[in-house]
């Protein structure tokens, strides 16, 4: 790890643990059904990722959220080349998509439970209905962002579509994409939660809403963890894939 | 105007809508001119003079919007295809994908072609090579200087081995003493490999030291004045070319 990659870790711990220490304090004035000693929630996580019947509802929601984020991608992809494409398929579902934007995730709940019965298209349809405007409007961006300057160039050796898209707009829209999948995972986390609180047999929401019904706060807080815990993998994990995707960018010695 | 000419321009004319809607705008006014096989022509004008246009027309980028334009004896716009690795353009940024290295870069073309891989491997390293790029090869763009990025450009233009040459103020943005290096290597590799070229310049001494032919271009682009440069080589000779494409350039007023 280099100084400044040890440095920045540091900081980031630090801020962590003023946080935990500023709880743990808190632990002692307030009712432990409160504030629960810090000890005790992360005794909880623990137990939480070595009981295989509680890990399984993690990976549910991990699961969901993947599905949900790659459904939304792959839609998201198709529309964006449409728009980007066509001006009357742009003034067509531009409107669309932003009145979809407008509509909270509750609504899109709500409406999966009157619309579909299976739990898991429910919870599918909702992941993507909340994240499908993002993933369109971000694509579109990379896309229409694509330099008039290569795309000459390229077309010059009269490449087919097919090696066009593969040779200079994928490159192109990449870093879109890896933008988008990093926005939306947080997104995705918020809106999975919400949904399995009210449709699900099973994940971290309907966890979380087991232990609001205990008024288990320690537990409410592990559940939490456990799905901070995946987004942070999850960002990290993209991140290391930008890191390798994006190592042609220069950058710049000096920070601004 | 010779019957084996490589490209052939008939009364092309080029005309544009303006950006703001209120009108058209003349870029290329009935141009007729024809560029032998094996032939160097440059091109000269000032700044905004419908050179580039022109260009982009040979290059089959744009369409004209009248007259007949014939590169190999075909359309270079409407068969688009048939100019698979037939025309080799270097622009003037060098437009390198930043994404590619040096090396994939020059592969580029090579690719789009379906070139066999370990044969393209060996054709980009050769084009490498002799531009003086080994060592380079995996640099990306970002690492490498403007003269290095410009050379990669060319070797990008010349590895898939093309009958015409187009090249529009390549050197342009470079030091003079690169430029003028560059200058000395295109020529070099556009007569060893018998190569037809059109090079468009704003530059006179440029004009005049790489072209066989100069034509003087007057906006919106027309002829005003052609000079044959090989056959001149005696010093008076060529000053009073010099001294005549500096009378007609003077000629005409600045752009509106």
């Amino acid at each position: 790890m280099t100084r400044a990659r040890s440095i920045r870790f540091l900081q980031a711990a630090a801020g962590l643990l003023i946080l935990a220490a500023a709880w743990e304090i808190a632990s002692f004035f307030v009712p432990h059904f409160i504030f629960p000693p810090v000890p005790a929630i992360i005794a909880r996580t623990v137990e939480i990722l070595i009981t295989g019947s509680l890990l399984a509802d993690v990976l549910t929601t991990a699961a969901r959220i993947f599905a949900g984020l790659i459904g939304a991608f792959l839609c998201g992809c198709i529309l964006a080349l449409a728009i980007g494409r066509s001006r009357a398929i742009e003034n067509l579902l531009t409107p669309v998509l932003t009145f979809f934007q407008g509509i909270p995730a509750l609504s899109w709940v709500v409406f999966a439970i009157i619309w579909f019965h299976g739990t898991e298209f429910r919870i599918f349809f909702i992941m993507v209905m909340t994240t499908l405007p993002a993933f369109t409007f971000q694509i579109l961006d990379a896309f229409r962002s694509m330099s008039k300057d290569l795309l000459e160039m390229t077309l010059s050796f009269r490449p087919s579509r097919a090696i066009l898209f593969r040779f200079l707009i994928v490159p192109t829209i990449v870093p879109g994409i890896l933008t988008a999948f990093k926005v939306n995972l947080g997104n995705a986390a918020r809106v999975v939660v919400v949904a399995e609180l009210v449709g699900a047999t099973g994940g971290v929401g309907y966890e979380l809403l087991r232990q609001q019904q205990l008024f288990d706060m320690a537990g409410a807080m592990a559940w939490t963890l456990q799905l901070v815990l995946f987004v942070l993998i999850f960002q990290q994990i993209i991140t290391l894939i930008e890191t390798r995707v994006l190592r042609y960018r220069a950058v710049a010695e000096r920070a601004i | 105007m010779a019957d084996d000419a490589v490209i052939r321009f008939r009364d092309v004319s080029k005309i544009f809508s303006r950006p703001d809607g209120r009108g058209n705008f003349t870029a290329v006014d009935r141009l007729s001119f024809a560029i032998e096989k094996g032939e160097i022509v440059a091109v000269l004008g000032k700044t905004g003079c419908g050179k580039s246009t022109m260009f982009n027309i040979v290059a089959g980028l744009i369409e004209a919007t009248a007259g007949q334009v014939s590169v190999i004896g075909h359309d270079p716009f409407r068969e688009f295809a048939f100019f698979r690795g037939k025309i080799g353009i270097v622009f003037q940024n060098d437009r390198l994908m930043p994404w590619r290295t040096a090396f994939e870069n020059v592969l580029l073309g090579l690719q789009i072609l379906d070139v066999d891989a370990s044969k393209s491997k060996e054709i980009a390293m050769r084009w490498l090579a002799r531009l003086g790029l080994t060592g380079h090869e995996n640099d990306y763009p970002h690492a490498l200087s403007g003269g290095m990025r410009q050379r990669v450009s060319i070797a990008r233009a010349f590895a898939v081995d093309p009958e015409i040459l187009l090249c529009d103020e390549p050197f342009s943005s470079l030091d003079e003493m690169t430029a003028r290096d560059l200058r000395a290597e295109f020529v070099r590799l556009v007569r060893q490999n018998g190569k037809t070229a059109v090079f468009i310049t704003h530059q006179i001494n440029e004009a005049m030291e790489i072209g066989d032919r100069v034509l003087v271009f007057h906006r919106p682009a027309r002829i005003a004045y052609e000079a044959q440069i090989a056959g001149n080589a005696d010093d008076a000779g060529r000053q009073r070319i010099r001294d005549e494409i500096l009378r007609v350039l003077s000629l005409e007023s600045a752009p509106a």
